[in-house]
């Protein structure tokens, strides 16, 4: 069977919107799209209406209750709240806080902005397998810690952090403890309760809503979380977060929530299937490809491939149909490795290209075998052409040769 | 990246791709640039003993598709030219023919390097190194 191009299998950077959701958003856009606060009017009330079965929807996703849900316009913007709004608020408790290296950049970030206006910042690092354990979190807890931020799932490799551990260690020591669960929320289990989270960002983009919508979900009890708004203005969510409510958005990210939760058992075990077909195809007929992270401890939709002795430019050239992201260690337009392969030791001198593959609610068999096949002649191809591997088949470690410098 | 039609001729139907013996007498062979930079280039050629002609090329790249098109052509180009008409080979004239941005003219660069270091090694093998570092100075 003909294979539909371009093939996209980068769900981990964003997801289409499911049809069920863009219906359910439709009617928001031209006869009932009221402004949630407007409480004088009906056209305000059903905006309301639709925005607590949003919040219920959400909040049965995590098993938090609805007041605990602040919405706002993505994770970046939850992260950025969660973080500056914890350090600002118990800044007289203490300024050390806690986060790993290989974070996504919307929470790196907040920390170094945080750490440049005195803030004590201490950077975990994870080990080979891409994990960040509890041992190493209690290990760097100290009296004055306020906060740790360490994200569920990679979005990168796709590697599982010791959540509901990491989050009981926090707990013990009376610490908060946020996590940025992005890529989680949606593709796994998740109960904020059994899991020990005090507070977690996640995208509708991320489970098949919209973009432009998010939430922060901020416990209320045991411990109750205070927050420093980051926009001052109307006093909306609980006066956390300013802002006329994206009403259509949010309808859009409430379905999807209760299409993951309805659907996601069934998801998983269908993605896993998809994604191993992927991986074992590539592994099994490419000697020298190598699976990033750890091996099982990883989101059942995702996986990250280094193809050493391969540059990585050509290599995206040569699959050009196929949407994937590279965390190329060396492209020519950008000397910089991914710093989260780099994070896992991966070296620059191994001179690989690596690959992360997203595979999705609507990818299909035939896309996984097409890709497959192409990654596998493409990579085939340009070892052929390749004067790195012919030295390694030789017998050469490329760590020890003397190369000229432009 | 928009690569011209030209480079992607020679990325998915390189010319010359492959190794000659590197220990015999009549092939000279050059290895420039470094994997952390993101390309090394080798690039051998068998010469006429009695004729000085080059009368094959070989080359294997690790690198974008710029650098891939510039080996290949530069194999393509200095097959049946003698030692030292390829010396004349210029990285201006395979950024010409490939239209290369400028983005991409160190792999032009790159391809020079590799002919000069390939008859290089070809020289000084057969007793003729101090030619070829006159002219390489020459310019």
């Amino acid at each position: 069977m003909a294979v539909k191009l371009p093939i996209y299998l980068d769900n981990n950077a964003t997801t289409p919107c499911d049809p069920r959701v863009v219906e359910a958003m439709l009617p928001y856009f031209t006869e009932m799209f009221g402004n949630a606060a407007s409480r004088n009017h009906s056209f305000g009330w059903e905006a309301e209406d639709a925005v607590n079965l949003a919040r219920k929807q959400v909040a049965d996703l995590i098993g938090a209750t609805p007041k605990e849900i602040v919405w706002t316009s993505g994770s970046t913007e939850s992260n950025n709240l969660a973080i500056k709004g914890v350090a600002d608020m118990y800044a007289s408790k203490g300024k050390h806080i806690i986060s790993a290296i290989h974070e996504h950049k919307a929470v790196l970030d907040p920390f170094k902005r945080l750490q440049r206006s005195g803030y004590d910042v201490t950077w975990l690092e994870p080990g080979e397998d891409g994990l960040i354990t509890a041992a190493q979190v209690a290990g760097a807890i100290r009296d004055d810690t306020i906060l740790v931020s360490i994200m569920w799932a990679n979005n990168e490799l796709g590697t599982i952090n010791e959540i509901p551990e990491i989050g009981k260690v926090c707990h013990e020591k009376g610490v908060i403890f946020h996590t940025d669960a992005t890529q989680w929320v949606g593709k796994m289990p998740t109960d904020v309760e059994a899991d020990n989270i005090d507070l977690l960002s996640a995208s509708a983009h991320k489970m098949y809503g919209p973009k432009g919508v998010g939430f922060l979900y901020v416990r209320r009890r045991k411990p109750r979380v205070r927050l420093t708004a980051l926009l001052d203005g109307g006093g909306h969510e609980r006066g956390m977060r300013s802002g006329t409510l994206n009403v259509t958005g949010i309808v859009g990210m409430g379905k999807a929530a209760e299409i993951c939760k309805q659907e996601m058992s069934d998801e998983a075990i269908r993605l896993s299937k998809l994604r191993d077909r992927l991986v074992d195809g590539i592994l099994g007929q490419l000697d020298m490809a190598v699976l990033n992270g750890h091996k099982t401890k990883r989101l059942p939709h995702t996986a990250n491939i280094s193809f050493p002795y391969v540059e990585g430019e050509s290599l995206m050239m040569a699959i050009k149909e196929i949407a994937v992201s590279s965390g190329s260690a060396c492209t020519s337009a950008s000397l910089e490795p991914s710093y989260v392969l780099k994070a896992l030791g991966l070296g620059d001198e191994l001179a690989h290209s690596s690959i992360r593959f997203g595979v999705g609610r609507f990818t299909t068999e035939e896309e996984i075998d097409y890709t497959v096949e192409k990654v596998v002649k493409s990579v085939n191809h340009l070892l052929d052409m390749s004067p790195l591997y012919d030295m390694v088949k030789e017998g050469i470690d490329l760590s020890t040769v003397e190369w000229g410098h432009h | 990246m928009a690569y011209s039609n030209k480079v992607i001729d020679h990325y998915e139907h390189p010319r010359n791709v492959g190794s000659l013996d590197k220990n015999a007498k009549n092939v000279g062979t050059g290895v420039v640039g470094a994997p952390e930079c993101g390309d090394v280039m080798k690039l051998q050629i068998q010469v006429n003993e009695d004729t000085g002609v080059i009368e094959d090329a070989k080359f294997k790249t690790f690198g974008c598709g710029s650098a891939i098109a510039s080996s290949s052509l530069a194999t393509e180009w200095m097959k049946g030219k003698t030692v030292d008409e390829a010396l004349a080979i210029k990285n201006t004239d395979i950024v010409q023919e490939l239209s290369l941005p400028p983005v991409k003219i160190h792999c032009s660069v790159l391809a020079e390097d590799a002919i000069r270091s390939a008859i290089h090694d070809y020289k000084e093998k057969n007793g003729q190194a101090e030619k070829v570092e006159e002219q390489a100075h020459a310019h």
